[in-house]
This record gives C-alpha cells, sequence and structure tokens, in this order.
C-alpha cells in the first residue's frame, strides 16, 4: 500500500494546458453574454457568423501587437511604445499607398507603388522603433517602463510631424485589401502560430524565458543578455508596425491618432493570458485567448446595446477581474499540488 | 587545552542564555547554547563561518524565533517577536549589512519612527536636527546631520547605524562585524564609544574574525563551533593559538582516495589580479586534473575573484592565462567559449530558473553549442543528453519536467552542476557546491569532483566548510581580506595552518 503511494507519486506530474483557466473565463464570459442575449435580446450571441468574424476582426491588430508585447514581458520588461509606433508605421504605410489621383499627395512623385513597398515600409520604421527601444534599455540598463515611455512620446510626435498633423487618404485598391475582410484574422493567427513555435521549440524561445525567469543565472549561463533583448524589443516593435500598416488599409487611410492607448489594451490581453510581469511567464496561446476576452467584451456590450461609455466603465474591471480568478486558480493548483 | 568549559561566575549578570537551540531546514545551526553576559563587559564571540553566531544573535535581537530555550534579561525571562519589542526592552543590534535609507538625511535615519512631531503630527525638523546633533556630539562623531545618507562614505554611514543604535540607549548592543568597513582609526573611535558605553553598565556582544582586535577590546570570549557552545572565558585565559584550535576543532586526515595527483600542464593561472575594493595581486596556477581549494572567511574576496575570472566583472589590471597563454575574458560566453565553467555560490540569485523545468535549467547553457540546428532546438538529443545527466548524477526527480523549485537542494545544486558538466569544462569553477546540501549529496557531489578530477578536469573549489576544502583539494589557497596569504601543500595543510593564514 505503501508502496503504490509512493510510485504514484514519483510519476511525472500531469501537466493541465496552462490556459485551461482562462479559457474557462472567455467561456464564462460568453455563455453569460449568450443568455443576456435571450433574456434581452431575443437572439444569439454566439451563432452569428458575422458577428463571430467582426468580434475577431476588430481585436487582430491588438492581438498582433500582444504577441509582441507578450515576449517582452516574458523578459521581465514592457512595452509602452506599441500605440504610438502603430501611428507612425500608419502614417509612413499610407504615404507609400496614395493613388495618384488623391488630393493631398505627400510624395507626388511615389504614387501607385506596389503594394509591397509600404508594407515593407511600414515594417521596417516599426523594428526601427523596436531595436532603438532595445539597444537603449541593453546599453543604458533604464527601467524598461521609462525607455519605452520616452519612445511613446516621441513615435507619436514623429507621427504628427510626418505630416504636420494633415490625414493622409486615397490609398489604393491594393493596399486597401490587406485590410478588408478576414485577411487580418488570417495575419494575427499566423502570427500567433509562428511565434508560438519560436517561443516553444527555439533557442530564442529558451533564451527569452530564461532572462525573464533569472536574468543573473542566464548571464552566468553564458546568454549575451542585451543582444538577446535588443532582439525581443526589436521584434515587438516589428509586430506594431505591422499592425500599424494593417490599421492604416483598415481604415484607407493614415492618421497621426491612431493606435491611441493600444499599448494598454495589448498589454492587458497579455497579462489576462497568464503572462506575469516579473517575467519568467507567458505563452502565446494564452495571449490570444486575453485577446479574444476584450473582443468578446467588446462585441457583447454592443450586442446588448449597452452605451459606449458604459463599456469602458466595465472592461477595466473585467481586466482585473479576469486575471484575479486567473491567479486564484493557479494559488488552489499549487496548494493542492 | 581549556577544552573542557570554563565557567564565568559573576553575581552580576546583565543578561544570560540558556539551553538555546535552533534548527533550520537541514541545519541544526544552534544546538544547545547557553552564555551569560556581565554587566558593562564586551563579550566577544568567534567561531568558523556558519558556527552559529549569527544565529544565536538574530535570536537575542528578536528577528529569529529559537525552537527551545530562554533568555533573561537582568533575571527576568525575556520573550521577543519582534525587533522592534527587542528594542523596547533595551537590545538593540547593528548589523553587519547596513540597513539604512540611502535618500534620506543623517537624522531622519537615526530618529525613524520616533521623530519629535508638533500638535499637528507634522515632524519638527528643527528639534530633530538638535537632537542629532546633541547625540553625534556626545559620541565625538562629526558628522552633518542633514547630510544625506547616499552622499556619505562606507565607514560613516557605519558609523550612522551605530549612532542609530545607540540613540536607543540599549543595555544589550550586538554588533556583527562592525569594523569590516572602518578603517583602523575610526575602529579605534569605535572602541572608544564602546568603552564609554561598558563604563556606564551597558554590556556588548561583540562578533568578529579578527584576532588582535578581540583581544583589544573583548573581557570574555566565548567560542562556538557547529552550532555548539565550545568555551566561555576571560579574555585573558585565552590565546591566539588556543582560541584557533577550538574554532576548528579536532583535525582531519587530510587524505581523500579519490583524486589522482595532477598533471603537470597549466589550465588556468591569474597573475597581479586586482580589483579594486574586492581583491589585490593574486597570482596563482591551476593545472590539469589538480583541485585547487580557496579557503578565506566571508567576505575575503573569494567569490569575487571567481566572478573575474568568469568574465562576469573585469579586472582592473593583471592578466588571466588559459593553457598557458594570456587570455582576455570579457563576458561569461567568452569564458565558457574558452571551456570554463562557474557553478555560483547562490543557487536562488544566480543560479536556478525558478519557474522552468528541470530540463529547461539543465540544457540552457549548451543551446549556443549543442542541440540546435537552424535556430531550432533539437528537443529529443537534449532531452537524451539531460536525462543521461540526471541518472549520471543521480538527481532525485520525478522527470525532466519537474519544476527545479520542487527539487531539494542537494538535487537542485547537482542541475546546476549538471549545467555546467554538459558544457565539457576543461576549468570548473565551484562557488560553495555543498551549501545547503544534505549529508549524502553533498558525499555524492564530492565523489563527483573527484571522479572530474581524475578525468583531466581542473577544479577550482571555494568552499568556506573547511573539512570539504582538506579533504578535496591537492592545494589550498588561503585569502584574507582581499589578499592572497598563502598556498599550501596538501602535506602543510591543516585546519591550523588555514585558519591561521585566514584569520590574521
Amino acid at each position: 500500500m505503501a508502496e503504490q503511494t509512493s510510485a504514484a507519486r514519483t510519476r511525472a506530474p500531469r501537466r493541465l494546458p496552462a490556459e485551461g483557466g482562462i479559457l474557462l473565463v472567455l467561456l464564462g464570459i460568453a455563455l453569460t453574454f449568450e443568455l443576456l442575449g435571450w433574456v434581452f435580446v431575443g437572439q444569439s450571441f454566439l451563432l452569428n457568423e458575422q458577428r463571430l468574424v467582426v468580434m475577431v476582426l476588430q481585436v487582430s491588430v491588438i492581438g498582433i501587437i500582444a504577441i509582441g508585447v507578450t515576449q517582452v514581458i516574458i523578459t521581465g520588461g514592457i512595452d509602452l511604445s506599441s500605440g504610438s509606433v502603430v501611428a507612425l508605421t500608419a502614417m509612413v504605410a499610407a504615404s507609400l499607398a496614395q493613388s495618384s489621383d488623391a488630393v493631398r499627395i505627400v510624395y507626388p512623385s511615389l504614387t501607385n507603388l506596389p503594394v509591397v513597398v509600404p508594407v515593407v515600409a511600414g515594417l521596417a520604421v516599426g523594428a526601427v522603433a523596436g531595436l532603438v527601444n532595445g539597444s537603449v534599455i541593453a546599453a543604458t540598463a533604464i527601467p524598461p517602463f521609462i525607455a519605452t515611455l520616452g519612445a511613446m512620446v516621441t513615435a507619436r510626435g514623429l507621427a504628427r510631424w510626418y505630416t504636420r498633423g494633415a490625414p493622409i487618404s486615397m490609398l489604393t485598391d491594393s493596399y486597401a485589401a490587406i485590410g478588408s475582410g478576414v485577411v487580418p484574422v488570417l495575419i494575427f493567427l499566423a502570427t500567433a502560430v509562428v511565434f508560438h513555435v519560436a517561443l516553444g521549440y527555439t533557442r530564442y524561445g529558451k533564451y527569452t524565458y530564461a532572462i525573464g525567469a533569472n536574468r543573473e543565472a542566464a548571464r552566468v549561463s553564458g546568454i549575451r543578455i542585451g543582444r538577446h533583448l535588443i532582439l525581443v524589443y526589436g521584434i515587438a516593435g516589428t509586430l506594431s508596425g505591422l499592425a500599424g500598416v494593417l490599421t492604416a488599409a483598415r481604415a484607407v487611410s493614415g492618421q497621426a491618432g491612431m493606435g491611441t492607448l493600444y499599448e494598454l489594451d495589448a498589454i492587458a490581453a497579455a497579462v489576462i493570458g497568464g503572462a506575469s510581469l516579473a517575467g519568467g511567464v507567458g505563452r502565446i496561446a494564452g495571449t490570444v485567448i486575453g485577446t479574444l476576452i476584450l473582443g468578446v467584451v467588446t462585441s457583447g456590450f454592443t450586442f446588448l446595446r449597452i452605451d459606449a461609455y458604459y463599456q469602458e466603465i466595465v472592461k477595466g474591471g473585467i481586466i482585473v477581474a479576469a486575471v484575479i480568478a486567473d491567479q486564484y486558480r493557479r494559488r488552489r493548483r499549487f496548494a493542492g499540488g | 587545552m581549556p577544552e573542557a568549559r570554563s565557567r564565568i561566575e559573576a553575581p552580576d549578570d546583565l543578561f544570560e542564555v540558556r539551553h538555546l537551540s535552533k534548527t533550520f531546514p537541514g541545519v541544526r545551526a544552534l544546538d544547545d547554547v547557553s552564555l551569560r553576559l556581565r554587566r558593562g563587559t564586551v563579550h566577544a564571540l568567534v567561531g568558523e563561518n556558519g558556527a552559529g553566531k549569527s544565529t544565536l544573535m538574530k535570536i537575542i535581537a528578536g528577528i529569529v524565533a529559537p525552537d527551545t530555550g530562554e533568555l533573561l534579561l537582568e533575571g527576568e525571562p525575556l520573550r521577543c517577536r519582534s525587533p522592534r519589542e527587542a528594542l523596547a526592552r533595551g537590545i538593540a543590534m547593528i548589523h553587519q549589512e547596513l540597513n539604512l535609507m540611502p535618500f534620506m538625511t543623517v537624522a531622519e535615519n537615526i530618529w525613524i519612527r520616533r521623530e519629535p512631531l508638533n500638535a499637528l503630527r507634522l515632524v519638527r525638523h528643527g528639534e530633530l536636527r538638535r537632537r542629532t546633533r546633541t547625540l553625534l556630539e556626545r559620541l565625538r562623531m562629526d558628522i552633518d546631520p542633514q547630510a544625506q545618507l547616499r552622499t556619505l562614505p562606507i565607514a560613516t554611514r557605519q558609523l550612522v547605524e551605530i549612532a542609530r543604535a545607540l540613540s536607543h540607549e540599549p543595555k544589550v548592543l550586538i554588533m556583527d562585524e562592525p569594523t569590516s568597513a572602518l578603517a583602523e582609526r575610526e575602529a579605534e573611535h569605535l572602541f572608544e564609544i564602546i568603552r564609554a558605553l561598558t563604563a556606564q553598565g551597558a554590556s556588548v556582544f561583540y562578533i568578529t574574525h579578527r584576532m588582535e582586535e578581540l583581544f583589544a577590546i573583548a573581557d570574555d570570549i566565548s567560542v562556538l563551533r557547529d552550532g555548539r557552545h565550545i568555551a566561555s572565558g576571560r579574555a585573558t585565559e585565552f590565546t591566539r593559538d588556543t582560541l584557533i584550535h577550538m574554532m576548528v576543532g579536532r583535525e582531519l586526515s587530510g587524505s581523500f582516495p579519490g583524486a589522482p595527483p595532477p598533471r603537470s600542464e597549466p589550465a588556468l593561472a591569474a597573475r597581479a589580479l586586482r580589483r579594486a575594493g574586492e581583491f589585490h595581486d593574486i597570482s596563482f596556477d591551476l593545472h590539469v586534473g589538480e583541485i585547487l581549494g580557496v579557503a578565506g572567511l566571508i567576505g575575503s574576496g573569494r567569490s569575487a575573484l571567481a566572478c573575474t575570472l568568469f568574465g562576469l566583472t573585469p579586472p582592473d589590471s593583471g592578466t588571466i592565462l588559459i593553457a598557458g597563454r594570456e587570455t582576455r575574458i570579457d563576458s561569461p560566453a567568452a569564458a565558457m567559449a574558452h571551456g570554463l565553467a562557474l557553478v555560483t555560490e547562490d543557487r536562488k540569485e544566480s543560479g536556478c530558473f525558478c519557474g522552468l523545468s528541470v530540463l529547461e535549467n539543465l540544457e540552457i547553457s549548451v543551446l549556443s553549442s549543442d542541440f540546435v540546428r537552424f535556430g531550432f532546438v533539437r528537443s529529443r538529443a537534449a532531452r537524451a543528453a539531460c536525462g543521461l545527466m540526471l541518472s549520471e548524477l543521480r538527481v532525485k526527480t520525478r522527470g525532466l519536467e519537474e519544476q527545479i523549485e520542487n527539487l531539494s537542494g542537494g538535487n537542485q545544486q547537482k542541475v546546476l552542476i549538471g549545467r555546467c558538466l554538459l558544457t565539457r569544462p576543461k576549468v570548473l569553477i565551484l562557488d560553495e557546491p555543498t551549501r545547503g546540501v544534505d549529508v549524502g549529496a553533498k558525499a555524492e557531489i564530492h565523489q563527483l569532483i573527484a571522479r572530474l578530477a581524475g578525468q583531466g578536469t581542473a577544479v577550482l573549489l571555494i568552499s568556506s566548510e573547511m573539512p570539504e576544502i582538506l579533504r578535496l583539494s591537492h592545494r589550498v589557497m588561503v585569502m584574507h581580506e582581499g589578499r592572497l596569504t598563502g598556498i599550501l601543500d596538501r602535506s602543510e595543510a591543516s585546519q591550523v595552518a588555514v585558519m591561521d593564514l585566514a584569520a590574521r
């Protein structure tokens, strides 16, 4: 009998998927809206293909940013510049995507360019922003919060300065096509798959977790921390650039006010999805679910025809409640373990 | 040799410790210790690292609770559950590490929680300054009460810490190596303060590693070893030699069958290595297959030396030679590329990746060389090699997926050594490899070190445990306050000889 017990103990514990709890939260919120839908609106919330597509579509851009932010958070850092980088890249991409019949043309000699030009330009600007963030953090060892706070203000300023505040409109059809239909959703999901694999199965991923789990031990293990952080922030910046390209395409214009507060939604999605601001913990699957929670909440309120003012008030509470619920579940699992 | 306890029989005991015991997980820190502190005297506590001195003082100061035993202050039982309660009863402690707030002034630091307040409960800064000035004048300390603490040199901060403790007018003052940051003149000043204090009837518990200091200031001396009380007596009853013998205990035979004699090829060498404030003029040679023990008291610069050898901190001057060639090591990655590996002294601080699995903790150091193709981790190969390492080191774990923090200290240590061994190092630097490790795992780690040396690995073994150093090392290098005080061959290395070099 005693032997049996010890044999059972020596067996490796079966790991539940780490996202189990937050997935339940997502389902719980969705089912609540389903129930409220039948009671107050008289129709189903979930059994509506169009609504489901819009639900994911409206958070795809946030989701893409959140995938980059998750990696930064895993290293124990934070990126506050994402929203402003979205605006800057949207402006740059839009300026290179104008059609020749536009009214105010930023570069009169550069119209009707192939779609690849604005896309690559947008990604490049995002990458540079991220690399600057990473380099400043690696070289000066100032807190990432401060470094990216500065980048947030500067990038927003650059976005306004770029056209002296004027919006950029009349973009080519081929560019607008990137943002139409389910394309952003597909890009979001593809990005998620790529970085899920990168974090789980590559050296890049192992180093990212190691730096977040114990920076000093990572250094002693021979990891060049500065170099790796530059890469992680560079990736986050590039993904913000991608989000900016999509934002401009969806709106068929570029405006300096785009992406305002996106960085906070992205951080919320990552943290709801289980990423720990202390570093070392976080998964892309969790972040995707966290993003979907934000999408369901927004759609649900619209569906129930609740005033947009109330939406924001309640959304803040839901973000905090989701994280509390998840933490409570984890603590119980460890205590019981 | 006064090995037996010589009793102090004085009617005027201010403080008494009776049958105190304390066990930490895996360690018996104090075992039935009894002491008496006479009124108006300085009572010095001596012993090796880990002898239990600091634990005893922390219990008296209310920081740590004892398992059994009791404390008596002026004959009254004393039960303090916090340093605050202890202070209220007149027991103050000056810590080895400074506990001051760098961005507050000297005056604010000294009177924190006891600031003079006006009717509106606001701090009366004028009165605060006046009180501080009076206190500092009485102690003849020339310090500006308004200076921000971080602008003061370390020695002055130490004096502020002392002033703060004295501002409580303690009956019992505990000092844990108070002179470690002080120059000779400041130390002399401190002794004057202590003498003035004892003349007023207060008593002092005084921990130190400096022998000459001991005989200059102590009235009574007690020796602790492995958590046990070895002897107490008047300072005049002891000599330097008898004290060292009591501190180290019985002589151990220096032979260890495991490690064959080293070869003559050089593996790692240092020439006049210096890093300001940490170590000076360090030169040594470590040969292939040799275990070179590094002995010294805590703070003697041993770990700092290891950090510099491994590229974690740059030296100010001097050279490092690997396999006889002068080599620049400016990062751990560079050190590893040259065949060095380091197991650091602090498992939690710079060893384990908590929250990650045993596998992830093991494989991390070889992802730059093995197990990776086109950036992707070849997880089957990595698992196989790590699994093999676990069984070779006989790590007790439920599997590679187990989180590292669920392992015992000994098994965590084995995983960290395994992490280094996966890089197939030519030179292995081990800093306190068996600290906080149970007896069984300790013996296994010892055998492993001997086996590695036998296979040609050069080992630099830093340890505060004298028996460990003496059993394993071919030669023992002793450091004291950042300087190399001697390198002893196995034949001449004994506990007394090493202690003699370590505690000047």
